[in-house]
């Protein structure tokens, strides 16, 4: 194996890692402020590319040519889009479960996922086959050797990275994050410290799903395809990658989704069978993680009161 | 307390007379349901049962038949089995019908598997379409060996269903709540995946399944008694009624059993449960390989029927499907998962304009249950264990 496919799948790697550790981030968020778990995150990311692509005919159809101009304009509606989605989803569903066994919020977000999935498959003009999605990105390549670099994997790559970043710091160095840690961290005692409790899982569900959909506009750039079932396997390994890196966790997030993209790197370039089995590799690994760290590479921090 | 001497004397005359009017109703209006073809019908068939359930709850003939249910339960249902074979000879040369009633009795049983984990020992499953597979994949290998005898072969489905959960039994009972579950969701997305880039399974294409056999006796010809040629049907929706009763046995068995009293307390608190000396990590592991075995036999017996699987079969929103019945049922109710396992199955077949958007529907219906009755359709009864007492005598 030469260097210039070792370095494709490098940076085929890191843009798969990026991908899966903007989805993780979400279900942790989720996880950190409400402790449940939100399953129908991949589906809203699958609805918010379906948002930004109808965006995109939108601004065709009115004679927008410049792709940076689409760009912002796709960006903008899916983003702002899928937060208020997220935001009535925990309006609507998740904050009146709150008392509920933690299966229950599990299960009624698992059927709210199939039914936008179904809704979309269903519903969006000729929603069952798959979408092209346009090239907005410029399509210059650095050759270097028998290695292409192509410039949207880079600036895609840059752009999932500064996101995660800017993430960081909303969470660690604003007024927001700190409301944010600290419901994670007591509910009532915010409450008592004057937070509005509501306002805070709100924001952070609608944050949680905006990054999501940033994800699913990115999965569309690259692939120049989406489909209806894009968002269950992406929401999968977002859900497996926080799970692996430990829930409640950002670091564990971002960390878990490069090694999932890692994983199914390795699945694909190193081992001694056919590519095809890169995701039977990967996810199996994660059951031998599971069984190894049952609590994720990055523990959360609690204990079993009796 | 005080309407126990009022409502006795009806009852202890014939405690078992509303429920065998149910019963006999219910075969009656299965019969109907099955045969009818117009859309009109269906819909009046389907408003005519919603009237029936608003005027049973109304009325208090709900709770009479409640009370008939826990005072002879194992008369009526002897009977309901009974009913059962009885629709299954009406229907005889229905071919179509005898496939939605077989279809039904599989889905019911591996529902009942599912049941173990979820409604007894609170554990998620969300491979049950997998180990459903699992059995059908192994139901079409065995049957070009021409050595297995097929009825093996349904328990040998089983068996592979059991040694596919051994890996996943250390991450299973070491974790819980959240990542247990994506320890089965990651088990299902993998044998899909596995299934369909294996080449000698079949790939995307899928297999062929022999037919079942048994004593000499090939399942796919047509019985004929007295000069009456019946469907081909009629001998599988016999045999998933057989399985079904059988494994309905069992499942009540297991309920009043100490097993079932362990995984009630498993469920309700794992802490307290251990403080007792129950081992919980047994509990887990019995109810995870008793259901996966199930749902493994009934797969096996699914895979004959229909002949021909693919991997698309058997994807994860076929075990959501499965899930589906669990809860709409209600939490560790037998019946309840037998009326859901038909409304599930049988509504989409029957309204055909219902039949594409199915996966919305039931999703849609699911979350209203949660929502609103989350006890799902039939609620699991308290544990009762001196039944006449309850019946008031």
């Amino acid at each position: 194996m030469d260097f210039g496919l070792i370095a494709q799948y490098l940076a085929n790697g890191i843009l798969l890692g990026t991908m899966y550790a903007l989805v993780a981030v979400g279900f942790t968020l989720f996880f950190g402020v409400l402790d449940v778990i939100k399953f129908s995150h991949g589906d809203v990311l699958m609805l918010g590319t379906f948002i930004g692509f109808t965006a995109w005919l939108g601004l065709e159809a009115i004679g927008v040519a410049n792709p940076w101009v689409q760009l912002l304009g796709v960006l903008i509606c899916s983003l702002g889009g899928t937060a208020l989605i997220g935001a009535a989803i925990a309006k609507w569903l998740v904050l009146p479960l709150k008392k509920a066994p933690q299966l229950n919020t599990l299960l009624i977000t698992l059927m709210l996922g199939t039914a936008i999935r179904e809704a979309v498959r269903l519903f969006y003009p000729n929603g069952s086959n798959p979408k092209a999605f346009p090239a907005l990105l410029p399509d210059a390549a650095v050759e270097l050797g028998s290695f292409s670099l192509r410039a949207d994997s880079v600036i895609l790559v840059l752009a999932g990275l500064g996101l995660i970043g800017l993430l960081n710091l909303v969470i660690n160095r604003t007024r927001l994050g700190l409301a944010i840690r600290a419901v994670a961290q007591d509910e009532e005692t915010a409450r008592i410290m004057g937070i509005n409790y509501t306002l805070v899982v709100l924001a952070t569900f609608a944050i949680g799903s905006g990054v999501a959909a940033f994800a699913g506009i990115m999965n569309g750039l690259y692939y120049n395809e989406i489909n209806f079932g894009m968002g269950l396997i992406l929401g999968l390994i977002g859900f497996s990658a926080a799970i692996i890196g430990g829930l409640g966790n950002l670091y564990g997030a971002i960390l878990g989704g490069f090694l999932f993209a890692g994983l199914q790197v390795i699945g694909a370039a190193l081992l001694p069978f056919a590519s095809a089995y890169k995701d039977v590799f990967a996810f199996a690994v994660v059951i031998a993680l599971m069984a190894w760290k049952p609590t994720g590479l990055i523990p959360e921090r609690s204990s079993d009161r009796v | 307390m005080t309407d126990l001497p009022i409502s006795s004397p009806a009852s202890a005359a014939r405690p078992w007379a509303a429920g065998a009017a149910v019963i006999v109703a219910a075969g009656v209006y299965a019969w109907a349901l099955l045969m009818a073809e117009e859309t009109w019908q269906v819909t009046g068939l389907l408003a005519l049962a919603v009237a029936a359930v608003l005027a049973a709850l109304k009325t208090g003939f709900a709770r009479r038949l409640h009370q008939d249910w826990s005072a002879s339960e194992t008369r009526l249902n002897r009977l309901a089995f009974a009913t059962l074979i009885v629709l299954i000879f009406v229907l005889s040369d229905a071919h179509f019908a005898l496939l939605m009633v077989a279809t039904t009795l599989l889905y019911f049983t591996a529902s009942m598997g599912l049941n173990i984990q979820f409604g007894f020992a609170g554990m998620a499953n969300f491979a049950g379409a997998a180990f459903f597979g699992a059995g059908a994949y192994t139901a079409a290998v065995l049957g070009t060996v021409t050595a297995v005898p097929p009825l093996l072969t349904l328990a040998l489905g089983g068996g592979v269903a059991l040694v596919l959960s051994l890996p996943l039994l250390l991450p299973i009972v070491r974790t819980t709540g959240h990542y247990a579950a994506v320890v089965t969701i990651a088990f299902g997305v993998l044998f899909r995946t596995f299934l369909e880039v294996n080449e000698i399974l079949g790939g995307p294409q899928g297999l062929m399944v022999a037919p079942m056999r048994l004593f000499g006796w090939d399942f796919n010809s047509a019985p004929v008694i007295g000069g009456y040629e019946m469907s081909f049907y009629v001998n599988y929706a016999l045999l998933a009624a057989a399985l079904a009763g059988l494994v309905f046995m069992l499942m009540r068995r297991l309920e009043r059993s100490w097993i079932g009293l362990h995984m009630d307390a498993v469920r309700l608190d794992e802490t307290a449960a251990a403080c007792f000396g129950i081992s919980v990590t047994r509990t887990k592991v019995t109810a995870f390989l008793m259901g996966n075995a199930i749902l493994g036999v009934s797969g096996a017996l699914y895979g004959m029927m229909i002949s021909f699987i693919a991997p698309a079969s058997f994807t994860f929103s076929d075990s959501l499907l499965m899930v589906s019945i669990v809860l709409l049922g209600g939490l560790g109710s037998l019946w309840g998962g037998a009326v859901a396992a038909a409304i599930v199955v049988l509504l989409p077949e029957k309204l055909q304009l219902l039949q594409e958007y199915r996966f919305l529907l039931f999703s849609i219906l699911v979350i209203l249950v949660l929502l609103f009755r989350p006890d799902g359709i039939l609620p699991r009864p308290m544990r009762s264990f001196f039944a006449s007492r309850r019946a008031g005598k």
